[in-house]
């Protein structure tokens, strides 16, 4: 346990600077669905005590990115490669003493990140791909839609893919994917 | 009382790579009398574009929700990724008036209202509630005596408890109930709720795959012969990807991890190649040899 307290510390960036903060970072995120408690964090630390993710990871903690959004640390936050390790199990969720919905704000700073910073895990826009194409976010081949039918299963029905990709386009998705720069992996030590 | 009548949603993942599920759960279902209707034209219920735009989440999720409502009918999800989406973003949509506003003004634009008039639930709620553990005990031919099985819910058919709010996250039994209906013995394991870990192995495996062995291995150290789960994507994590988390951890689980309706069906008369146990990954030889298959 305490090898893994060392390996925090030195991932913690040593100072911070009183010109990296947004003082106002806090009030926009907290206007945005499912980060509206942010403010009545007060750092007791059972989302972190409780998350399966730190448990495994030696720098992903939930009340970090509590603290950093209060204090503004916009920046940071948006380029942190914490960020995409969330599972979204919403465990923090449950058990916040604050009704701080941690994984909210995680949801929010990952929407934030695609739409300001440019920056998506390759999968997610792999995904988003194939659910422009298909309707699914999986492609789904004919030989596996014939093979249903053999199976005895009806037939998929056939999604209408134009409302999707419209839902895409009027939601500003399918220009946010156009810009945005892939990340393969994500390291999680 | 009129027999319940669902909308299935089978969400991508089921009919990608896990028909398996769909198969089993269609069996059941129509032995205990839940009418099934097709969902036209769904798509992807919105759950993986959460991280990309929420606006993207609810408003895909909502489209589905309106075929829904015009439909007159309400949705079953088989999967608890797409369980959370639509339920959540109902229950959303039907409180907040202005997020309403907003995500109706996108579903205009594909001649579409959300009018807040249906109702989502997850398999596991719809058998416990709607068709009733007696019934369901009623339906069983073959108890599944001398089986002894542990069961996965998984996060989202129990989490955000503000949103599910019928089991208790922090101490499931809706599942247990449903198995021991079958016969079989459910047993209690260390941190049950735990989270499987498959939402972020497309960014990360490490994490995942260290979670899942802990899963495994608290499933293994009460002696269960079986997990149940009724989540594709907690089944695939322990299922599919068994031998490769034995290959990185140098264990061996041989663990096999069944469809809730697999074994709820087994316990019906059901053969196993009509509940398609055969494409599961970790063959459960010696269970069907203990039932005698």
């Amino acid at each position: 346990m305490s090898e893994t307290r060392s390996e925090a510390r030195e991932y913690a960036p040593p100072v911070i600077k009183a010109e990296e903060l947004d003082p106002k970072f806090k009030y926009k995120i907290s206007k945005m669905p499912g980060a509206e408690k942010i403010m009545a964090c007060f750092q007791c630390g059972t989302c972190t005590a409780d998350c399966p993710i730190a448990r495994f990871s030696e720098f992903y903690r939930p009340r970090r990115i509590a603290r950093m959004v209060q204090l503004g640390l916009k920046d940071r936050l948006l380029s942190d490669k914490a960020l995409w390790l969330c599972s979204a199990c919403f465990t923090c969720v449950d058990h916040c003493p604050q009704d701080v919905e941690i994984a909210g704000i995680v949801r929010v700073l990952r929407n934030m990140a695609v739409a300001e910073k440019n920056v998506l895990p390759l999968v997610y826009k792999e995904l988003a791909t194939n659910l422009m194409k298909s309707g699914f976010v999986y492609e789904i081949p004919e030989t596996r839609l014939q093979k249903r039918v053999e199976q005895g299963l009806p037939p998929l029905p056939k999604p209408n893919v134009s409302q999707v990709v419209k839902i895409f386009e009027v939601t500003g998705s399918a220009r946010l994917l156009e810009k945005v720069q892939t990340v393969a992996k994500v390291e999680s030590r | 009382m009129s027999n319940p009548k669902y909308l299935l949603f089978p969400g991508c993942v089921i009919p990608y790579r896990l028909s398996s599920y769909e198969i089993s759960a269609r069996k059941v279902l129509a032995k205990l009398g839940v009418e099934i209707v097709e969902m036209p034209e769904y798509n992807c219920c919105g759950y993986p574009m959460d991280v990309i735009n929420h606006d993207l989440m609810l408003t895909l999720a909502a489209r589905n929700l309106c075929i829904a409502e015009k439909v007159g009918l309400p949705i079953m999800a088989l999967c608890n990724g797409c369980f959370c989406s639509l339920n959540e973003t109902n229950k959303i949509l039907k409180e907040d008036k202005k997020l309403r506003e907003k995500i109706n003004g996108y579903l205009k634009e594909v001649g579409m209202e959300f009018k807040g008039t249906t109702e989502v639930k997850h398999l596991v709620y719809v058998l416990s509630e709607d068709v009733g553990f007696e019934k369901i005990k009623n339906s069983v031919i073959r108890p599944l005596a001398g089986v002894r099985v542990a069961q996965h819910s998984g996060c989202h058919v129990l989490r955000p408890r503000k949103y599910v709010g019928r089991d208790d996250p922090e101490n499931p039994t809706t599942l247990k109930e449903l198995v021991r209906l079958t016969g079989a013995e459910c047993l209690d394991y260390m941190d049950e709720s735990a989270c499987c870990g498959n939402p972020i192995i497309g960014v990360n495996e490490d994490v995942p795959f260290q979670m899942a062995k802990e899963k495994l291995e608290h499933v293994r150290a009460v002696g269960a012969q079986a997990l149940i789960t009724v989540c594709p994507f907690c089944h695939i994590m322990f299922d599919l990807n068994q031998p490769r988390i034995e290959r990185a951890f140098n264990e061996k689980f041989n663990l096999p991890v069944l469809h809730y309706p697999q074994l709820l069906g087994l316990a019906m008369g059901f053969s196993p190649d009509e509940l398609a146990l055969n494409e599961l990954r970790v063959k459960p030889t010696e269970l069907l040899n203990l039932i005698k298959f």
